[in-house]
């Protein structure tokens, strides 16, 4: 149904990749070596998959509520709060379906009652967001009481640190929830509503679309995806840490998206593009931590790069950039 | 001539071009010391480009402004301002969480060593508003009270500010009838203070009421400039819509009148501040067009049938049932479709493509398990692209980059395509060129034929009369005539718009 062209290959975030995968090998000339242990992948490409994971998976529920204008600010937030309810659920020996699905139905709770602030009550997705932003913590550490919870539940563990026919677990994770919400997005006719109420929201409504349910169903997403990636931070850790699990990830998560070129302003979106996204974020932490410079510079190369991308993706720059060349050629043929 | 000794503002020749569009061509007008002077015209006619130029917001292509006899040029607001040019806009413009005699002052309060000195800025905001017969605590936030008195302390500003001409854009909008008498009240004590005020309102009884002399504006075009003594209701409404009444050429539509079967009933269909309980009937195979002026509830009424607004009072009887509307979907649900009057607002979806734009009611019907695949949403694109004979270079492209005309189509072909049975078009042939606007007009002829029923609301009286089974007229808010047959004639609208129903009938 679709076909490949060259422009969908030679997108700025591909570019962008291959570049800081250059650079990296470059620092570290071993990055891109692979070896099999143990029945599983090492090495730092893995490592920038595995790493990447939670990021892309926050990004994944991000994605769509971007598209509506709307942001999530609380992913980070929630992540601690899932961590801690699968922590506190392992370490009375609760198995792992009843751990995960903890979790997940806290997550969604939290979800639920982001979308439900901001499609019903009309707030401003960041005010309405910011609230479990800050009450998240709170309520994580309310769970695991002020301390770092501990487990040592196997399965649990195993959903932070296994590996599936070679590949971290993690990263399997994420590849799927990928997969899945781009198809439901794309074989559905979710995109399409996610895309025309991004574009116009009052003349989504107009069309007799459901609006408000669309945007309540995104933001529970977000929850959901903010959660798991809360479980698979936890059980890598073996630990719930209120404080610092999922700190600061909800800015990676939208910078993600940004860099998949889903517009703030709302309307286009795709899935896996904000995915690639969080991989070039990664791929620039561990670049960094494998070159052996010092990790203070990781924040200043990461905001050097992000600007550099989203300078390519103005429309301005855009603008500039043809006039420019708009001008050469008319010099040309005078 | 004696009166241009009185003459404060005037402008002569301005014309504003935005890309293709001239919004302005060689208007002038003249204002005087001690006038009201209302300034008319329906949407798009230039009124606002035209308050813009004389305030300073935006320079004019050509023409002179001069000012006391002197010609002037202001790049800025502020340069307007200092010369004694004042404007109060619509949505008042100050500043909702500051005080009263902040509001008044800001910027150029009394000072000193650099401090502001409050109590006497507050003394002077006293001493300023007691002009007004306003008696309010000026420390209150400005927010704490009523629109009319946001206005008022706006007046003052302005006054304060400039004090040679003062420009109300619409100040009676959202006022009731006692805050309307008193903005009057004010209006009269500045005029006779010697200033001269531009009146913007779509109220016609106002301008009877107020003004002294009226200027009408249509099509960037300048109709006329009169004393309100020398004119009628009927003479300003044809300006404002521009009605040769002598020929009437286009005959209303033949056929059986009232002859479909009945679709359904409204019955004292309102809403409160919006809409005055009204009763129409609707039958298959019937266009009723609506006339009306701007801000006459024609508007409105279609909103609330299509469940956007919420009626507070009456009910739609369809299918045997009686029901409220309460929203765009149910409406949908109905088999109700709508083309709003703001396209881009609250019609087109700019960056998705004609495709997407033709399917999204269809497939938000449908709901959002049931997709139509890539290949079904081409067929049904291409379908009324060639039906409607949509001027795309593909169904891929983005719609935002059609012309008006097509991107009319696109909407009414997103509708077209939910199979609906009764559909409203708000201005359908508003900023789209003339052969595209032939198009649909003779389109609304065929859907009309094929069945369905149609409310048009539009300003062009030819129009409605060449493809209405009946007219309805809107004024102040409420349905105040219902033509038929022969009586649906542009002369018998302007009357019933004007509401002098029997003068002229002759």
């Amino acid at each position: 149904m679709k076909r490949l062209h060259l422009s969908d290959i030679a997108r700025p975030q591909l570019l962008a990749l291959a570049c800081i995968l250059l650079l990296n090998w470059l620092v570290f000339p071993g990055f891109f070596t692979v070896t099999w242990q143990d029945g599983r992948l090492f090495g730092s490409l893995i490592d920038v998959i595995n790493r990447g994971a939670p990021v892309a998976i926050l990004a994944v529920g991000m994605t769509a509520i971007i598209a509506t204008r709307g942001v999530d600010l609380s992913v980070g937030a929630v992540m601690a709060v899932a961590g801690a309810v699968a922590a506190t659920a392992a370490v009375v020996g609760q198995p792992l379906i009843v751990t995960l699905l903890g979790a997940l139905l806290v997550g969604l709770a939290c979800g639920l009652w982001n979308g439900a602030l901001v499609a019903f009550l009309g707030m401003q997705p960041f005010v309405a967001t910011l609230v479990l932003m800050v009450a998240g913590r709170g309520l994580a550490q309310l769970i695991t009481e002020g301390s770092i919870v501990t487990f040592s539940d196997p399965a649990l563990i195993f959903v932070g640190t296994g590996s599936l026919l070679g590949l971290p677990m993690p990263a399997v994770i994420a590849l799927v929830l990928m997969i899945a919400a781009h198809l439901v997005m794309r074989r559905t006719a979710m995109g399409l509503f996610v895309e025309a109420i991004g574009t116009n929201r009052s003349a989504a409504s107009y069309t007799g679309l459901r609006t408000r349910t669309v945007i309540l169903t995104l933001y529970a997403f977000g929850g959901l995806c903010a959660a798991l990636a809360g479980v698979i931070a936890a059980a890598d850790i073996r630990g719930a840490d209120a404080n610092n699990a999922g700190l600061w990830l909800e800015l990676d998560a939208i910078l993600a998206v940004v860099i998949g070129g889903t517009s703030l302003m709302g309307g286009r979106f795709s899935i896996p593009m904000s995915v690639l996204g969080a991989v070039i974020i990664q791929a620039m932490n561990t670049g960094i931590l494998v070159s052996g410079l010092p990790p203070e510079f990781n924040l200043i190369v990461k905001a050097s790069v992000i600007i550099l991308i989203l300078v390519m993706q103005s429309d301005r720059i855009g603008e500039l950039v043809s006039r420019r060349f708009a001008r050469l050629k008319l010099r040309g043929k005078s | 001539m004696a009166t241009a000794e009185g003459v404060v503002l005037e402008a002569r020749g301005i014309t504003k071009t935005f890309g293709n569009h001239t919004a302005l061509k060689g208007v002038d007008i003249s204002l005087r010391r001690g006038e009201v002077h209302a300034l008319l015209g329906e949407n798009g006619a230039g009124k606002s480009t035209l308050i813009k130029i004389l305030t300073g917001a935006y320079t004019p292509d050509a023409g002179v402004i001069s000012l006391d006899g002197q010609p002037v040029s202001f790049a800025t607001p502020q340069q307007a301002q200092a010369l004694g040019i004042g404007t109060v806009y619509q949505e008042v413009n100050l500043l909702p969480n500051m005080t009263v005699s902040d509001n008044l002052f800001i910027g150029r309060q009394p000072s000193a060593f650099g401090l502001v000195n409050r109590s006497a800025t507050d003394d002077l905001a006293r001493k300023v508003l007691s002009q007004y017969g306003l008696d309010i605590d000026v420390r209150a936030e400005l927010s704490t009270y009523s629109v009319a008195i946001q206005q008022i302390v706006a007046i003052a500003r302005a006054v304060e500010l400039s004090g040679k001409v003062l420009i109300l854009d619409e100040p009676t909008a959202s006022l009731d009838r006692h805050e309307v008498d008193k903005l009057f009240e004010i209006i009269r004590t500045l005029k006779s203070r010697g200033l001269a005020i531009v009146f913007i309102t779509h109220f016609l009884d106002q301008v009877f009421e107020l003004s002294d002399r009226v200027t009408v504006l249509r099509n960037g075009f300048r109709i006329g400039s009169e004393p309100v003594a020398a004119l009628d209701r009927t003479g300003l409404v044809r300006m404002m819509l521009g009605k040769d009444l002598v020929h009437h050429h286009n005959g209303p539509v033949e056929g059986e009148p009232d002859g479909g079967d009945l679709l359904m009933s409204v019955r004292q269909l309102g809403l409160t501040g919006s809409v005055q309980p009204l009763d129409l009937d609707i039958r298959k195979g019937e266009v009723v067009g609506v006339a009306g002026l701007l801000g006459s509830g024609r508007t409105e009424m279609a909103r609330l049938m299509f469940g956007i607004d919420v009626a507070d009072s009456g009910a739609l009887h369809i299918d045997g049932e009686s029901r409220v509307v309460r929203s765009a979907r149910e409406a949908v649900s109905l088999g109700f479709g709508f083309c709003p009057e703001d396209r881009k607002a609250d019609g087109i979806f700019g960056d998705l493509s004609v495709r997407e734009n033709i399917v999204i009611a269809m497939q938000a019907r449908l709901g959002w398990f049931r997709a139509l695949n890539r290949d079904e949403q081409l067929e049904i694109a291409g379908n009324f692209i060639e039906a409607l004979d949509i001027r795309t270079a593909s169904a891929e492209l983005p719609v935002k980059l059609l012309s008006g005309g097509n991107q009319q189509k696109v909407i009414l072909a997103r509708w077209l395509a939910t199979d609906p049975r009764f559909l409203i078009l708000d201005e359908p042939t508003r900023g789209i060129d003339v052969g595209a606007h032939a198009e649909i007009v003779r389109m609304i002829s065929r859907l009309r034929e094929d069945g369905l029923a149609l409310v048009v609301i539009s300003s062009e009286l030819d129009e409605i009369v060449s493809y209405s089974s009946r007219v309805v007229v809107m004024r102040d808010r409420a349905l105040v005539a219902e033509l038929h047959g022969a009586d649906i004639t542009p002369a018998r609208i302007v009357q019933a718009i004007a509401g002098q129903g029997v003068e002229g009938a002759a």
